[in-house]
């Protein structure tokens, strides 16, 4: 089976700029003026070929909405995705057909991202089956070895099996399988293991670290547990309500993050040790949603450390504090 | 999802649903026996259902020898009458059903996947169907034009169809068009047509059998209902023996003459009874809520 | 210490129309006043049925087989139900899982924690119940304020806390959490758990955590007990369990959690999948998926045995305690 590969250009197989999406809500009866949540703001940052870059943040800050806009299931407000040097806004047509073979997403919920009425083979097929891709001896082939790829062996005892025949582990290893039956380039990996459970979920996560080494894949890693991305990730991006506050390599993040949320953030993850007392996150306040906020950094209200310059001046841009590390704070040194 | 076998399991422990199913066998050997019994073991003059006439004896006659049932104003068997029609009860059931459910799964899942517009063109239409009533309107068509058993199944099919049970059917689309694996189908590269046809559908189709089960009941019901008034063009049904007793006058006679109105009458309510039985059968199998298990 | 909580060999099963789910087998703990234990495990090892179990709310379908739970030297299945109904929410609460669902939508939060003081307290007027509600309130971190509001109005962290404030509402001296921050964001989690915490050191009273957080365990717990397939297979000191694990079990389950802490290390995979309840494998129930199984393993069930002091665990061959926290485990025979 041939699949079309475009001639490299850059080392960056997706480039993502000033991405944005704002919803609109709480359209209300009498009010004149709409609500928009600005899901995604503003969001802009790169993933090199057979990287694994993670995206990190508390629920709702985001991280979905920006996969999806990658995967094209979700149009954005504004800003430009680049898959291989090539605007992924304007494809259509024929040029969808590819779009779908080089870039494929893995959802979070395995008991709800398989179709429960289709077979094992036939939900792995679909993407070559939609695609004209081979006829059914290669198609059976195919699957077959993706099967037997994750780890779900002997591949045919489970062509006919439906999804509530399968553990969750199954389930999502078959939901991995259907993502790389394509081969595809990049992938968006939207907390494919945050619904197992941890004996099966470490095994899920080898497995993704083994196929992308194999396949010099490059994912975009979603996750909430910023543990799971140390091990997985390469490089790590920590979102706030629609922001990419700081980005960095995984290990220099976790070690030493410079953004006064990241550190919240980092030390608020409970440690597998009972001799260790963490101390309290410094930070203040609840989550709010974006809805409509004001322009100036986006985590002043919670921010142990704002100053004046805060509250006066723009959300600050993302600035490089120290070779591959960036950081948007007012306050921290160039 | 379960397989057949599992899904019979389940109903299989509804005893409301496969008492039901008994009925309906029952039924269904009823009917059978018609082609049988004419011909055969009765005389096509004597037991036609609609110009059958035994001269042997004064009519109504209440139930005898040779005439189990009796036999209505005009000398017709009643239980040949009763057997003739079973078959035709059949037909329009299912077929006004089918009609409804196929159509009705096939709206209701292009109105919840397209949504906006196309959504609300046939919600509206909908509601227009369903603010007329349904008899009253099959009243007025019934007189204009004479509606035979087959056209009249296939109009209350539509009307079903685009009434009640897209809205029904939508709603359940609309569950299934928002979960994770359609838009695992969209990424994997699926079009509209693949999504509606391999994914929506099939999920909506359990539900879809189950309103089918309740939409014989209510067909058969209409039918009974229209032949009291006698405004369609079916030559012999259970409605259409009522109606008989009824505009000979027979009746109101305190029960006096019951043969003419009773089985017919018990035939109608437990031939609805029994579809509506199995729908809550069914209702177990397709509604997780319900389930025991 | 005199125990508060004393489960003696405790067996229940599940009736089911497949057959007899095994969901707690021959588990023994006990929890002194003012202690903190934690349970962990897979999810559907039976750490929620211990739980209702406890607090007597056991589904129709339930059997309790053997054994007996002693509740301040009282052994709740002999009393009459409505003898317990008084002990309950008085002695013994419990935060349930899934607690943000738990609040009724169509009552204020304020009336429902004032119902369940007066449900509990005849004696109590209303005017002092919400007085309690009110200090319940501060304790928990809810803005007084907040009281009058209805479920919809509160966040997810919230919920959570208005649920262990209804669960304090009648100073119980046993409070039993089940998974009460498993949905939440990790800052909000924190707070949580420090807030519980808090409040235990306060009041003195006991709790009960039950969590498949490895992490979240080691932090809260004094004593912690590992769950699997409805056995408990480990309990002890945190700090023995977590350092020293003596079960192959903890032990894999110990180093399949990837963590912030430390060096980045690599995960170990337990093999396998946790069996079903309802066939669960003959002699260890772990037997399948043990690197450490003997012959004797898949044919004699093991009964939980001391190996220190408070520690006790249910092995045939349990791991020669390392002298440090280190990585040499071998076979044996304690
Ligand atoms: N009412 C019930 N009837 C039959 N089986 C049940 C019932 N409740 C629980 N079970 C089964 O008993 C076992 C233990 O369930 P339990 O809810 O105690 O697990 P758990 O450890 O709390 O899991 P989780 O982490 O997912 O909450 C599981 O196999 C479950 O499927
Ligand atoms: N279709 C939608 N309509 C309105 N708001 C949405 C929609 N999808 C997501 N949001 C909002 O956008 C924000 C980001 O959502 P999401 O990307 O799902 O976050 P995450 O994946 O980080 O948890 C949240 O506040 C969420 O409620
Ligand atoms: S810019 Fe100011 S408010 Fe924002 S994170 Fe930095 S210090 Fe805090
Ligand atoms: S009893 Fe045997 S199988 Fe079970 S945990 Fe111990 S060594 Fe492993
Ligand atoms: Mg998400
Ligand atoms: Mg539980």
């Amino acid at each position: 089976m041939a699949l079309p590969k475009p001639n490299k250009e850059s080392d960056s197989i997706v480039v993502v700029k000033g991405l944005t999406k704002h919803f609109s809500v709480g359209r209300g009866l009498f009010r004149r003026e709409q609500a928009r949540l600005h899901a995604v703001d503003d969001v802009s940052f790169d993933v090199a070929r057979g990287e694994v870059f993670g995206l990190v943040g508390e629920s709702g800050c985001g991280k979905t909405t920006t996969g999806r806009m990658l995967v094209k299931l979700t149009v954005p407000t504004s800003g430009d995705i680049f898959v291989d040097n090539e605007d992924i806004s304007a494809i259509s047509g024929q040029g969808m057909r590819e779009f779908r073979q080089r870039v494929q997403m893995i959802f979070q919920d395995p008991y709800e991202s398989l179709d429960p009425r289709m077979t094992v083979f036939d939900i792995i097929s679909e993407p070559l089956n939609v695609n004209h891709i081979g006829n059914l001896e290669e198609r059976e082939e195919r699957v077959a070895y993706m099967l037997s790829r994750v780890g779900i062996t002997p591949p045919e005892m489970f062509f006919f099996r439906f999804p509530h025949e399968l553990s969750g582990g199954q389930r999502q290893r078959v939901a991995i399988a259907r993502a790389l039956v394509v081969n595809p380039e990049f992938i968006v990996a939207d907390e494919p293991t945050s619904m197992l459970d941890v004996s099966i979920r470490t095994g899920v996560m080898k497995l993704l670290a083994e196929l992308q080494e194999d396949f010099g894949m490059s994912y975009l890693y979603i996750t909430h547990d910023l543990a799971v991305a140390r091990y997985l990730c390469d490089r790590i991006a920590v979102m706030y309500l629609g922001k990419i506050v700081e980005m960095a390599g995984a290990e220099d993040i976790i070690k030493n993050p410079l953004h006064p949320y990241s550190k919240a953030l980092i030390s608020a993850v409970p440690l597998p040790d009972p001799a260790i007392r963490r101390d309290v996150p410094n930070i203040k306040g609840g989550v709010s949603k974006p809805i409509n906020p004001p322009p100036r950094c986006r985590f002043y209200p919670r921010c142990p450390v704002a100053k004046n310059i805060c509250r006066d001046s723009d959300h600050p841009e993302l600035c490089e504090a120290s070779p591959g590390h960036f950081v948007a704070c007012h306050l921290v040194a160039r | 999802m379960r397989s057949l076998a599992q899904n019979w399991a389940v109903f299989k422990e509804s005893r409301i649903g496969l008492a039901g199913l008994a009925i309906i066998v029952c039924f269904g050997v009823f009917g059978l026996m018609w082609p049988i019994m004419i011909g055969n073991l009765w005389d096509v003059h004597i037991y036609h259902p609609v110009v059958g006439f035994d001269p042997a004896m004064m009519h109504p006659a209440p139930p005898c020898r040779g005439h189990v049932l009796g036999t209505d104003p005009i000398g017709r068997d009643v239980l040949a009458q009763l057997m003739f029609s079973t078959g035709r009860e059949f037909l329009l059931g299912v077929l006004s059903a089918v009609i409804s459910v196929v159509v009705g799964t096939f709206v209701g899942a292009i109105a919840a996947y397209y949504g906006g517009l196309t959504d609300s063109f046939f919600m509206r239409l909908a509601d227009i169907i369903m603010l007329f009533p349904f008899v009253p309107l099959l009243v007025v068509v019934g007189s204009l034009v004479r509606l035979d058993m087959f056209s009249f199944a296939i109009i209350l099919g539509f009307l079903e169809a685009f009434g009640g049970i897209t809205i029904i059917l939508k709603a359940q689309a609309l569950q299934v068009n928002v979960r994770p694996y359609i838009d695992a189908a969209k990424v994997a590269g699926g079009d509209d047509l693949h999504i509606i046809r391999s994914h929506i559908i099939p999920n909506v189709l359990p539900l879809s059998f189950l309103y089918m089960m309740f939409n014989v009941t209510a067909a058969i019901l209409s039918e009974a209902t229209l032949s009291f008034f006698g405004v369609l063009n079916i030559d012999m049904s259970w409605g259409m023996m009522i109606h008989t007793a009824e505009t000979a006058g027979y009746l109101f006679d305190y029960g006096r003459y019951w043969w003419l109105w009773l089985p017919s009458g018990l035939a109608i309510t437990l031939f609805c009874a029994a579809f509506y039985m199995v729908g809550r059968g069914l209702d177990e199998v397709v509604n997780p809520r319900l389930r025991k298990r | 210490m005199d125990a508060l909580l004393k489960i003696e060999n405790f067996t229940m099963h599940y009736r089911t129309r497949a057959g007899h789910v095994k969901a707690v087998d021959d588990v023994t703990f006990s929890l002194a006043h003012g202690q903190s234990l934690g349970l962990v495990g897979e999810s559907g090892c039976g750490k929620t049925s211990v739980a209702m179990s406890i607090m007597r709310l056991l589904p129709y379908n339930s059997e309790i087989k053997s054994g007996t739970i002693v509740l301040h030297g009282q052994d709740i299945y002999s009393m009459r139900e409505e003898e317990f109904r008084k002990l309950r929410w008085k002695e013994v609460a419990m935060i349930f899982q899934a607690a943000m669902n738990a609040l009724n939508p169509v009552y204020t939060v304020g009336s429902q924690i004032t119902e369940v003081i007066l449900e509990h307290e005849p004696e109590v007027s209303e005017r002092e119940a919400r007085q309690r509600v009110t200090e319940l309130f501060s304790i928990v971190g809810i803005p007084e304020e907040r009281m009058d509001h209805y479920p919809h109005e509160y966040s997810g962290g919230m919920k959570q806390r208005a649920v262990i404030a209804m669960a304090l509402a009648c100073n119980p001296s046993l409070i039993i959490a089940d998974e009460p921050t498993t949905a939440l964001d990790v800052i909000v989690q924190d707070k949580i758990l420090r807030e519980m915490e808090e409040i235990r050191r306060k009041t003195g009273m006991s709790m009960m955590y039950i969590s498949h957080d490895v992490s979240v365990i080691a932090e809260v717990s004094d004593i912690v007990g590992v769950m699997y397939a409805g056995k408990l297979v480990e309990i002890g000191p945190a700090d023995d369990v977590f350092k020293r694990p003596r079960h192959p079990y903890t032990y894999g389950l110990m180093n399949a959690y990837p963590s912030i802490l430390g060096e980045k290390r690599d995960l170990a995979t337990i093999p396998g999948e946790p069996p079903n309840l309802m066939f669960p494998p003959l002699g260890c129930r772990f037997h399948p998926r043990c690197d450490w199984a003997t012959d004797e393993c898949g044919q004699v069930e093991p009964r939980a045995r001391y190996v220190g002091p408070d520690h006790s665990v249910a092995c045939h061959n349990p791991l020669r305690a390392p002298s440090s926290g280190g990585e040499p485990i071998g076979v044996a025979k304690a």
